[in-house]
């Protein structure tokens, strides 16, 4: 903020004008820099609308630092004349001077002195008029005191020759009165303070306007990952619709209950080791339910319960065989058969987690994503109950093309009947990924910009909540 | 799901009507199929080898019609339109039969010797008489093959189908298998004879073929079918004899398929025959041919086997979800190649499965038939009644409310992979993988995925590493699953659920990770302490730097360690700054 004073003696040159002055007027006018001028004019505009101020740009000459020691001691001749005293002076002491050289020349050529070379005691100078009148620091005090307009081009040209004015840019401001124009200044204050509250003196004071275009500070704060926020949203919805979570944190599984319990044949190629990752260590699952099992061997083998099963040579090591769970299925799988164990309640189940495929990797393929299923086990469930359910948890997504993203159907009697479910029961499922819904809501391409170490960091901070209905 | 690529023009010739694209896109879809892509050879070879290539290839409109991965009388032209055609009533479905050899000759047999028993055992064979073909058919029946073997027969591995010009080669035959060096014959469009070792090496570099040598290379008997004069027909499952191959003038084929599954071999060969039966003079019939096991037992193929089940029809509407007759549901069914019948007691339903519909095992599948006969989009969707309580796993519900506070606490949440390679567990935090009781994957294609996780640790510096351009200090955490052996599970391995978190700045901020564990602690409302509390003790491990590393008990039970990561570690995860870190079990917390 600029000094009150300056301030106000500003605001009272302006009262005085009709329309506006010139920054550089104001600030011959006070006698004071022109910087200072500019700080005052900022300041009051800062006010609000006290004044108006347009910045503009202009010529001027202006004095070099030569022009102004001449404005203030005279030209080098003027001085070299003054220093001569009656009896003259000898040329050797008065070429001592510090105007000596250049002032001896211009002023032998204003003939206001001669040069007695024959002098007895060396060459001497003697005045040769009584007065002179000293024009070159008259004109250059014109210009300081910004009267240049007064000098013809001519001489101005002149004297810029001698290095002594020099035109240069000038900028300055127009400055009007504003809307709010007054001759006092009321002091503003940036913030708020407790003592302010405290003396209810904030009453009494103006507060610096705020620049709202500006954007706030960043909060210090955590984020969680985006993945993980849709995660939650689904986790939600299930919860909504009164499903109850199934324990999926069993990465590694038996083929059993991967693939055999739920009547996938041995021979199938998801079976195969381009598909799944099988495990060297442990690589055998070593315990099974095994009446279940038998039945199982029986059904893929032999068939029974209404099928005519597969027909094929059931082995055991197949079943033994461990893996990373190719689908969360497998737990349904476990839930299902231990549901059976039990007097049979209508149960709906869902979950979300890892599962892990042997694949080829690309922009939409990871070896791992998170697989979101719900199951629904009740009496006389139908296609129709599946269609509807479906309908329901897409809504709730705000997904209108669901079969995209989906898988769903009804669980075989081949897998629920050895099991040991009750023969009316259904089982209605479905399942997608969480991946791929979360990069078509955020508009991702590349799946390794949002799930694994290569992740950008910037995007995570940077991500909105997730409401998936919206 | 394999995909079948005919003709448009031969397709709608066949069908005996025109459509526009859309109008078979729906045909389709009401079907059960799916209308893939609609292209042309020279299409598809500009998209895959660039103009050059394409130049001068056909622009016959090809339809690519996508078809559910068992029905097998689907993978060609030939049972697409008959599909097709029962489907909108224009035909019924026709009735396939064996029959005996005109004039009463003997039927073609075909031996099993013992020696199979070890490399391929089973074999089936039947004949088809008096056959025309065209080019397109004969086309198709080479393409039927060829989509068998990819799909039923599991690349060859389960059942491989070979077809021969029967005037050509005079049985009995013989299917014996000798070792590679006794073999010895010209093969299908060679010049001239090779032994079985020959062959292997020679197709070492045949870009169709090699993918089938491992099916049989490493066996000391090599599959074999020879007629009675001693001619190969074919060497199972790798190539025929030239000597009988079959052209556009062959009148007579002899199938043989050879098999490691008896059950796969024998649709496969009833697929063979119910769709080509089609040309022959008598259509749809099929000459039956014998096969001898070692044991002496004989069986005629093809079994071509009808089969009759009876259900309700209150059985698929309850199924369903709709309410028809039982007439109209046998009517339905009836158009899905499954030719029912109403039996008259009570709404019994008589269906009867054609040997072309190997895949319907289960009253399910005709209930499935059922409702795509109805329309999926006809159904009602109606809301299950099931009544329940949803529940929360106690172990995620603890991990979405930790979450969020050390979210709150200022700390941003990574997701990494649970697969990495042997070095990120061990190697790179200076531990033995021996001492790891890391899981091992024992067919991973790249180092990414040779063991799964045993701790979160490596996955947040690799995340660091990848963010080194982030602004200081970066803070990351994670609540995830690792995996460990554990001999009291059935499959011998358990995930275990940590919390791990990471402060990487100019300073290591032990006193940050610190009071993030204070933090948690809190809470967890477990209060500082030596019993019942928590508390830390200094303790050596190689993943940090000596003097900076403390084990953190809870309730007297050690629960995971905190401190400052030794200088090697963070070199070998590309990092430059000090970072400390704290990784804690979070399940005692339950």
């Amino acid at each position: 903020m600029a000094d009150t004073g300056l301030l106000e003696a500003l605001l009272r040159l302006l009262e005085k004008v009709d329309g506006g002055i010139d920054s550089q007027d104001v600030a011959a006018d006070l006698g004071v820099d022109h910087q200072l001028i500019v700080g005052a004019v900022k300041s009051l505009q800062a006010l609000g609308e006290v004044i108006s101020a347009e910045q503009k740009s202009s010529k001027r000459w202006e004095l070099t630092g030569e022009g102004r020691e001449i404005a203030e001691q005279g030209s080098h001749e003027a001085r070299v004349f003054n220093a001569i005293p009656d009896e003259g002076l000898p040329q050797n002491e008065l070429m001592k001077m510090p105007s000596g050289k250049v002032g001896f020349s211009k002023a032998m050529s204003n003939k206001w002195i001669r040069l007695d070379k024959a002098h007895e005691g060396g060459p001497r100078v003697f005045k040769t008029v009584e007065t002179i009148e000293d024009t070159v620091r008259d004109k250059l005090q014109l210009v300081q005191k910004g009267l240049s307009a007064k000098l013809e081009d001519k001489e101005k040209n002149e004297l810029k020759k001698r290095k002594l004015l020099s035109e240069v840019t000038v900028k300055s401001y127009w400055i009007t009165k504003g809307s709010s124009f007054s001759t006092t200044i009321t002091k503003q204050e940036t913030e708020l303070t407790p003592e302010m509250i405290a003396s209810g003196s904030w009453k009494e004071k103006k507060f610096k306007p705020y620049n709202f275009e500006a954007m706030g500070v960043a909060p210090d704060c955590g984020h969680l990952h985006p993945l993980m926020k849709v995660r939650t949203q689904f986790r939600q919805i299930f919860l909504e619709m009164g499903f109850t979570e199934m324990p999926t944190n069993n990465f590694i599984e038996s083929s059993f209950w991967n693939f055999d319990s739920l009547f996938q044949p041995q021979q199938h190629p998801a079976r195969d080791q381009h598909d799944t990752f099988f495990i060297s260590d442990p690589a055998l699952a070593h315990e099974f339910p095994q009446d279940y099992l038998e039945r199982v061997k029986q059904v893929h083998s032999e068939g029974g319960y209404g099928s005519q099963g597969y027909k094929y040579d059931w082995k055991i090591e197949e079943a033994q065989k461990n893996l990373l769970r190719t689908h969360t299925t497998a737990v349904s799988a476990r839930m299902l058969y231990k549901l059976a164990q039990q007097k049979f309640t209508p149960v709906k189940y869902f979950s979300i987690d890892r599962v892990f495929r042997n694949e080829t990797l690309d922009a939409t393929h990871l070896a791992e994503f998170h697989q979101i299923e719900g199951v629904v086990a009740d009496y006389g469930l139908t296609l129709g109950n599946l269609m509807g359910i479906l309908h329901q948890f897409f809504t709730k997504l705000g997904l209108k093309k669901w079969v995209e993203v989906g898988n769903s159907g009804v669980f075989r009697p081949e897998m629920l009947l050895p099991m040991g479910l009750p023969e009316g029961v259904s089982v209605i499922a479905w399942g997608l990924s969480l991946e791929r819904p979360t990069m078509i809501k955020y508009g991702i391409n590349n799946i390794r910009e949002l799930v694994g170490h290569k992740v950008n960091l910037q995007m995570v901070y940077d991500s909105p909540i997730c409401r998936l209905d919206s | 799901m394999p995909t079948v690529s005919v003709k448009r023009d031969l397709l709608f010739e066949a069908l005996g009507q025109k459509y526009t694209d859309e109008e078979f896109d729906e045909l389709c879809f009401e079907f059960g199929l799916e209308l893939d892509e609609i292209t042309s050879e020279k299409e598809i070879l500009i998209r895959e080898q660039g103009d050059e290539k394409a130049e001068g290839a056909s622009d016959v409109v090809l339809y690519k019609i996508d078809v559910p991965a068992n029905r097998y009388d689907l993978l060609c032209l030939e049972g697409l339109v008959r599909g097709l055609q029962v489907f909108k009533e224009k035909l019924e479905a026709p009735r396939y039969k064996r029959v005996s050899p005109a004039d009463g000759g003997e039927p073609q047999r075909l031996v099993i010797t013992e020696e199979t028993a070890s490399v391929r055992p089973h074999a089936v064979a039947a004949v088809l008489r008096n056959i025309t073909f065209t080019q397109e058919r004969y086309e198709s029946f080479i393409e039927l093959q060829e989509k068998l073997h990819q799909n039923i027969c599991r690349k060859r591995t389960l059942v491989a189908i070979g077809t021969h010009d029967l005037d050509t080669i005079s049985g009995p035959f013989t299917y014996t298998a000798k070792p590679p060096g006794e073999i010895r014959f010209k093969p299908l469009n060679q010049s001239k004879e090779y032994t079985a070792t020959e062959l292997m090496s020679l197709y070492k570099t045949d870009s169709h073929l090699r993918h089938y040598l491992h099916i049989i290379e490493n066996e000391p008997l090599y599959p074999i079918i020879y007629d009675s004069n001693g001619i190969v027909l074919s060497m199972p499952p790798i190539i025929n004899g030239d000597h009988s191959k079959i052209s556009l003038n062959t009148k007579n084929i002899f199938i043989e398929c050879t098999a490691t599954d008896l059950t796969k071999a024998k649709t496969t060969l009833d697929m063979v025959v119910t769709m080509f039966s089609e040309y022959c003079e008598e259509p749809f019939t099929v000459e039956g041919a014998e096969v001898v096991y070692p044991d002496g037992r004989l069986c005629v193929y093809p079994e071509l086997a009808y089969r009759t089940e009876t259900l309700s029809g209150d059985f698929i509407n309850k199924r369903v979800g709709i309410n028809e007759s039982a007439e109209s549901i046998a009517q339905l069914l009836t158009r899905m190649c499954l030719r029912s019948e109403v039996s008259g007691e009570g709404d019994l339903i008589q269906v009867e499965i054609p040997p072309t519909r190997a895949d319907v095992i289960h009253a399910c599948d005709i209930m499935e038939d059922a409702a795509i006969a109805y329309g999926f989009n006809n159904i009602v969707r109606s809301t299950p009644r099931t009544y329940t309580i949803a529940n929360q796993l106690p172990l995620n519900k603890l991990t979405e409310l930790l979450r969020q506070d050390l979210a709150a606490a200022g700390f941003t949440e990574a997701l990494t992979f649970a697969l990495c390679s042997e070095e990120d567990i061990a190697d790179k935090l200076r531990k033995n993988i021996a001492e790891t009781r890391a899981v091992h994957i024992s067919n991973p294609k790249t180092t990414e995925f040779q063991v799964a996780r045993t701790c979160l640790l490596p996955g947040l510096l690799k995340t660091l590493a990848a963010n080194r351009k982030m602004p200081l200090p970066l803070k990351l955490f994670e609540i995830s699953d690792v995996v460990l052996k554990d001999e009291t599970k059935d499959v011998g391995a358990r995930n275990n659920r940590r919390l791990c978190a990471v402060y990487y700045n100019k300073s290591p901020g032990f006193e940050v990770i610190h009071g993030l564990l204070d933090r948690v602690m809190q809470l967890l409302d477990v209060k500082p302490g030596r019993n019942q509390g928590y508390h830390i003790q200094a303790a050596e491990d190689s993943t940090f730097f000596p003097g900076r590393c403390a084990e953190i008990f809870s309730c007297g039970k050690s629960i995971g360690h905190l401190g400052v990561l030794h200088p090697d570690v963070i070199s070998r995860f590309e990092l430059t700054m000090p970072c400390s870190a704290i990784d804690i079990d979070i399940e005692p917390f339950l």
